[in-house]
């Protein structure tokens, strides 16, 4: 089988852009990456495009040009790009097409999302009552992993720190404000034990990725990202996801354990082979969370992790190099493509004032979302 | 009274949760899944805290059901040994008095305190907090 390189990626700031729709975000990134690639619309043989609540992305061909392309939309929660990204390459990797396209948007309403319960296969109750949000799992789930794993708040505000300082050199970044350790602590609390600074919001964003076979890449003369591999899983028994009214008492493995297993193996490489991670951080505990569950660390080394910047842009593994969802909120259609988008950018070594120093060759992506999905990719130049 | 759902508690003096247990692999679950797979299976009533944190702003509605006026709430996971664990509101405990592996207790709370016809829903109380 073929690899599949990385050869134009594109992107439209995330944050708010009153007057363009989401779907507009999304040309925009597609117009960008393939002025990256230096390849034009027609070229492109096919395309999977995600999107949560800003229309289907197939109807974007009205806008890039009616070529009769093969156009596969992607629904899959916070995994969507994820998701369009992993059906990308495997139509390259079969050796069908040699230049196709991952595109993710998004734009949604201010505020915490506004998830029903029929929607996740739940009763009514379970959201009349008021258990049908987000912030209210996150809570739960990091207040046991603190309890269990010595983690302290001071640890929770430190990764919102690090997200808003790495965020001003990205200029595709929403909040490119420092904020101290200080105000990050003293906010109000939004659902104990995170303050308004420690989550993400939901946000607007487009994001374009076009991938081609390596002979195709060498064709078009573009330095060699390649995708050594693209994962995705859902959940194991004993997990603890978004929106359970219970859990089992018998505690197991999460989606992101096997998700990422399988993408090591895949690649043929470990944890410790990576130089930089853009690890899931819709809330500071999850970035910590997940650097367990992806492997790079052990339950409860994140404390010492924290305090001795080891996942700084020039520590041991530079984590959120862009400042994650935290500082870019979350389009859900397009956030798990930005990570991909900033390791591209830090692989060819043009990620300015948050550039990870010496010479980095791979990069590790992870999205988590509702109700138990996650999707890895592992890049390498 | 009336229960803000049908089918989530027995019919008892004391009433107990009733969850699902799976007719092949013994699982239990909570609430009681509406397919073939799961028969009902009350769940005792008392257990340890699990989780927790304090809910600090009004859930949209829909769905939330909850009154406009809005104060913030407790609502955790308890694990009920050997069983399940459930998520529900934690009542009648001061916030900073929450702990992982207090000893908790089944209790029924109105959704709306100000409302005297309010919806009720289950909840966990300390022990004896109702004495």
């Amino acid at each position: 089988m073929t690899d599949v390189c990385i050869v134009g990626v594109g992107i439209h700031p995330f944050g708010r852009t009153d007057g363009l729709s989401g779907l507009d975000q999304g040309v925009f990134a597609v117009r960008q990456a393939l002025a990256d690639a230096g390849v034009a619309w027609p070229d492109v043989q096919f395309a999977y495009g995600g999107s949560d609540s800003a229309g289907n992305p197939d109807t974007m061909v009205d806008r890039l040009g009616l070529t009769g392309v093969q156009f596969i939309n992607v629904r899959n929660g916070c995994a969507a790009g994820g998701s369009a990204l992993f059906s990308a390459q495997m139509a390259i990797k079969s050796g069908e097409f040699e230049l196709g396209l991952a595109v993710g948007f998004d734009k949604h309403p201010r505020g915490a999302f506004n998830a029903l319960p029929a929607e996740y296969n739940l009763p009514d109750w379970y959201g009349e009552a008021g258990y049908m949000i987000t912030t209210q799992f996150f809570a739960n789930k990091i207040t046991r992993y603190m309890h269990d794993h010595g983690i302290s708040p001071t640890t929770l505000g430190r990764v919102a720190e690090k997200a808003f300082r790495n965020a001003v050199h990205a200029p595709h970044a929403w909040r490119r404000e420092p904020v101290s350790l200080e105000t990050i602590m003293e906010a109000p609390m939004i659902s104990d034990p995170y303050t308004k600074y420690m989550f993400c919001s939901p946000a607007e964003g487009g994001v374009a990725l076009l991938l081609a076979s390596e002979k195709k890449a060498r064709e078009l003369g573009k330095p060699l990202v390649r995708l050594k591999a693209a994962t995705m899983r859902t959940r194991p028994p004993g997990s603890f996801e978004v929106f359970a009214p219970s859990i089992d008492v018998e505690r197991g493995g999460s989606a992101t354990n096997i998700a990422s297993a399988a993408a090591f193996e895949l690649a043929g490489i470990s944890p410790a082979d990576i130089a930089l991670a853009q690890l899931q951080d819709t809330e500071a505990g999850a970035e910590l969370m997940h650097m367990a569950e992806n492997g790079f660390c052990k339950d409860g080394e994140q404390e010492r992790w924290l305090a001795d910047g080891l996942t700084e842009i020039g520590g041991r593994l530079p984590v959120n190099t862009d400042g994650g969802c935290l500082a870019c909120g979350e389009p859900i259609g397009a956030s798990g493509l930005r990570q991909v988008y900033e390791n591209v950018v830090q692989l060819r070594g043009d990620g300015g004032g948050r550039q990870v120093p010496g010479n980095p060759k791979t990069a590790y992506s992870h999205v988590y979302g509702a109700p138990g999905v996650s999707a890895v990719t592992i890049l390498e130049r | 009274m009336r229960i803000i759902a049908e089918g989530l508690l027995t019919d008892e003096s004391t009433p107990r949760l009733i969850g699902g247990r799976n007719r092949t692999t013994g699982r239990i679950v909570f609430p009681c899944p509406e397919n073939g797979d799961y028969e009902p299976y009350p769940l005792q009533r008392t257990g340890t805290l699990w989780s927790y944190t304090i809910q600090r702003y009004r859930p949209k509605s829909p769905p939330y059901a909850g009154p406009d006026a809005f104060r913030p709430w407790p609502v955790g996971y308890i694990e009920l040994p050997g069983e399940v664990i459930v998520e529900a509101r934690l009542a009648n405990v001061a916030f900073e008095d929450i702990a992982i592996g207090m000893p908790l207790e089944l209790t029924l709370i109105p959704l709306d305190p100000d409302a005297p016809d309010s919806v009720i829903i289950p909840a966990f109380e300390p022990i004896g907090a109702a004495a």
